[in-house]
């Protein structure tokens, strides 16, 4: 009876699969049970998925420190931020990374931060501290951008866009794809951008014209660049897409063959600006450790790691940027914003009124 | 047992999560519920999730019975890969198929004249890939262990073919196309990566909104709201199709597949087969060589360079995969996941098919839930859920196994409850008489007929559990990073590696499945050949 050995088997290793809960990542079984002793040489990270440190880096903290970082991490930004929200008599770790201007009001109204003031805050510029009462500190920033294929306008023989306006024109028609900015974060960072510029009255006039303009949209960033985008890498057509200003660094360092030089574009005029925070937790079990990898991420170290993982820019002004992004990396120097208080008030709206225009 | 793990596991986390939602300060608000009712667009989003779910089934049966037929009844060289195959397209991430259907139906693919892109037709057609295997298998298991001698006797006392598919085959295969069909529609029901690549910005699900209320709106009251009608439906479904599974349960006898199955004669037998194995290229392998395709062309020609850069070694970062280790906590979570699916889901099926009882009834419904169960109400449940010692499991990864054996438990007990229910009760009895134990009893009768149906329920929970994403994703988790993780990592940042990679994961996702399904299927020894 081979079977009655596979079910034996079976029952086994369940009961040792439902053993493994404690042990599954060292001493939180036991540091869990008994918060009055927490474990001070250990911090707990919650962020997202696209969070991204080099091991050296990292390595260099917990043995400067002897804390030991622990990363937690669910899909996006906003899953993390919501899960926060619902774990805040209780959080889940120290310190949530992610939270970005088009989030931030929402989270420090649900006041799940406490306030600290970071050792070295003040080589980030003021522009980026965007709340006064250091609840949030900026780790890095990034632009949304209109990103162009550089070969498919110069074998057309038309110039690239150069602004939001040229997307409504007719020798730009059905070349765009968007993302929705009720399922992307970059689409309604581009609504946002369209907002920032046309003006509260404006804005829905610009969406019926490239709605009239054949604009795509799709649901997601990914099929947007690898599905629809024609410098992408994946099958698409449309040389006009909304991604980062940091695509073409990207497009370099992710070259399948190496390349001298980007064959994405940025129109600059479009870029809308988004600043990441990180913040302590309300109840952070490690509170002492949290402030500690607050310092960290904006230590000088940190800080220059930050372009290769995860695209985006240093906040503090003494990082040097690696050499692609020095080179092919496109800093607006008056990009496109709105207040994070302006965009939570707004957002829902928006999106309800975006959502009528296009897609209706 | 399978009360306890399932209360614990799935119903005592919605329940919070959804009590959360509508009664944030100790009384009920249910002004989110009203708002929901009122609003004409969720009226909309609530009639197109029924609507394509119903024809989603319908169309996947349509094209799966044939199919299982197929695989039933004949014998044919190349029948284990074939199955294996059919099984891999079940278990491929969403974001990928996704894309692989855009590939080969939008601008510049191989069906671009038919104009399908961003369609009805699209999202039928994704969700007829990733189902078929549900109803070849749980049907096509069913219907090899069938004793085709019964449709012979009519036919030799004059019955017309299609007298004997409506009066002999059909009422035998009834309760099993009704577990296929109800797990097909639940799947559908509360589908979310089809609908999101495929059906465009305008096309929303139940599950879509869920997840954009939860995440991007953070809007959690009005979450809670859309899960409770999305449960509300499920149940209002499940206890419909179990009345029918119920109604048609008779005992049929069983014999081993291999004596069922004969090598097809006549040209309309050869021309089922051929017919059948064709739409399978076409359907299943299709989108999936356009996969392993492009996860070796590079820049026009061929090259491995995408399955080189997965182990390169320079990229240390937290990010980073290595392959090995995706693939080792794949497995590692497989295993256990299978484990505990068989384990439960046995004993589940057992008391559900043992007497047609109360509690078997609401066991059945319970255990299938969490198909129709949004992955964002259960990851989300976890947390608020299972947050006090000695149940402080929220960041745990035992935590992934167990919402795959969750997601697993239905199909273990959708495959194993229809052949128990057709054992001859008489069988039982007769050995009881002579003085056989209960256990034993099990032993004897009840076991060597149900391993079949074990081996394909463990291929079914290894399948899950191997490409589980949705569930996985919304659980806070540290970083053991599963093959479809690892995927959904590359797919998030530009570049042309970037995406090859992906790909070259996926074609890995799916030579591990089908290894695993045939290893699986090549463990279930003896058939029935015992008596």
């Amino acid at each position: 009876m081979k079977l009655r050995r596979v079910l034996a088997l079976a029952v086994g290793l369940s009961i040792v699969a439902a053993g493994c809960g404690g042990d599954g990542n060292g001493t939180s079984g036991k540091v869990s049970g008994d918060r009055s002793v927490p474990d001070a040489g250990k911090v707990v990270l919650v962020t997202h998925e696209s969070f991204a440190v080099s091991d050296p880096v990292l390595n260099a903290f917990e043995k400067e420190t002897g804390i030991t970082v622990e990363i937690l991490r669910s899909d996006d930004a906003g899953a993390a931020l919501s899960q926060a929200i619902l774990t805040k008599d209780d959080p889940l770790g120290d310190v949530l990374f992610g939270v970005d201007t088009t989030f931030l009001s929402r989270a420090l109204d649900e006041g799940i931060f406490v306030p600290y003031e970071a050792d070295g805050i003040e080589r980030v510029p003021e522009v980026f501290r965007l709340d006064t009462e250091s609840r949030v500190t900026p780790i890095d920033y990034g632009d949304v951008c209109l990103n162009y294929d550089i070969g498919w306008f110069s074998r057309a023989g038309i110039s690239p866009p150069s602004s939001l306006g040229d997307l409504a024109k007719v020798d730009y028609k059905s070349l765009t794809v968007v993302e929705n900015p009720a399922t992307s974060s970059p689409g309604l960072a581009f609504l946002l951008a369209s907002i920032a510029e046309r003006g509260a009255g404006g804005w829905e006039d610009y969406w019926r014209s490239l709605r009239d303009n054949g604009v795509l949209v799709v649901d997601g960033w990914d099929q947007a660049y690898y599905d629809e985008f024609s410098a992408g890498g994946g099958s698409g057509e449309r040389p006009i897409v909304v991604s980062y200003a940091s695509s073409p660094p990207a497009d370099v360092i992710y070259a399948e063959e190496p390349k001298s030089e980007p064959s994405i574009g940025v129109v600059e005029a479009s870029c809308f600006r988004q600043v990441e925070f990180a913040g302590i937790l309300r109840g952070a079990p490690h509170e002492l450790a949290a402030r500690k990898l607050i310092d960290f991420m904006i230590s000088k170290r940190f800080q220059e790691d930050v372009p290769l993982q995860m695209f985006v820019f240093p906040v503090v002004r003494d990082a040097e940027l690696p050499a692609a992004f020095e080179k092919w990396a496109v800093v607006p120097s008056s990009p496109l914003t709105l207040e994070p208080a302006a965009i939570a008030e707004g957002r829902d709206a928006w999106i309800t009124e975006w959502t009528d225009i296009v897609l209706r | 047992m399978p009360f306890a793990f399932l209360g614990l596991f799935f119903a005592y986390p919605v329940v919070a999560i959804m009590g959360r939602g509508l009664v944030p300060r100790g009384s009920i608000d249910l002004r989110p519920l009203r708002d929901l009712v009122a609003d004409p667009g969720m009226r909309r989003v609530a009639w197109f999730t029924v609507w394509q779910a119903t024809a989603s089934t319908v169309l996947t049966l349509a094209v799966g019975l044939p199919g299982a037929y197929v695989l039933a009844r004949y014998k044919f060289p190349g029948k284990a890969a074939v199955r294996a195959l059919a099984t891999v397209a079940f278990v491929l991430p969403t974001v990928v198929v996704g894309a692989a259907f855009v590939a080969v139906l939008g601008p510049g693919g191989p069906f671009a004249a038919l104009g399908l892109e961003r369609s009805i037709a699209a999202i039928l057609l994704a969700h007829v890939f990733f189902n078929y295997a549900v109803v070849v298998r749980t049907v096509g298991t069913f219907w090899a262990s069938l004793d085709p001698q019964m449709g012979e006797a009519a036919r030799v006392l004059g019955a017309s073919r299609r007298q004997v598919w409506w009066h002999v085959t059909l009422p035998s295969l009834a309760p099993t196309i009704a577990a296929a069909a109800s797990i097909v529609f639940l799947f559908t029901f509360s589908s979310f990566g089809v609908i999101v690549i495929l059906g465009g910005p305008a096309r929303a699900t139940l599950e879509v909104e869920i997840w954009r209320q939860a995440t991007q709106m953070i809007d959690l009251p009005a979450a809670a709201a859309l899960a409770l009608v999305q449960m509300a439906a499920v149940i209002a479904l499940i206890v419909a199709l179990g009345r029918i599974q119920e109604l048609r349960a008779v005992t049929r006898r069983l014999v081993a597949a291999r004596d069922s199955a004969r090598r097809p004669a006549g040209a309309l037998q050869w021309s089922m087969l051929v017919g059948n194995l064709l739409l399978m290229a076409v359907l299943l392998a299709t989108p999936v060589a356009v996969l392993a395709l492009r996860s070796v062309r590079i820049a026009g020609s061929f090259g491995t360079s995408f399955y080189v850069a997965l182990v390169e070694s320079g990229r240390r970062s937290t990010l980073f995969v290595p392959p090995l280790e995706a693939v080792w906590n794949s497995v590692r979570f497989a295993v256990m996941a299978t484990a505990i699916a068989l384990v439960v889901g046995g004993i589940a099926a057992v008391v559900i098919a043992s007497r047609p009882s109360r509690r078997g009834a609401v066991l059945d419904t319970l255990l299938m839930l969490p198909l129709g169960t949004s992955a964002v109400t259960v990851g989300f449940g976890f947390l608020i859920a299972l947050d006090e010692p000695p149940l402080d499991l929220r960041s745990k990864p035992i935590l992934i196994p167990i919402a795959h054996a969750v997601v697993a438990i239905p199909f273990v007990v959708r495959s194993v409850v229809p052949v128990l229910r057709s054992i001859d009760p008489r069988l039982r009895d007769a050995a009881a008489t002579l003085g056989a134990s209960p256990g034993r009893v099990w032993r004897e009768i009840d076991l060597p007929m149900v391993r079949r149906a074990f081996a394909v329920a463990a291929g079914f929970a290894i399948a899950v559990s191997l490409g589980e994403f949705g569930a996985t994703v919304f659980i806070a988790r540290p970083d053991y990073p599963t093959i479809p993780v690892a995927i959904y990592r590359f797919l998030g940042r530009p570049g042309e590696m970037n995406f090859g990679q992906a790909m070259a994961l996926s074609t890995i996702l799916m030579v591990l499945t089908a290894s695993a399904i045939l290893a699986v299927e090549r463990v279930r020894v003896r058939d029935l050949g015992d008596f």
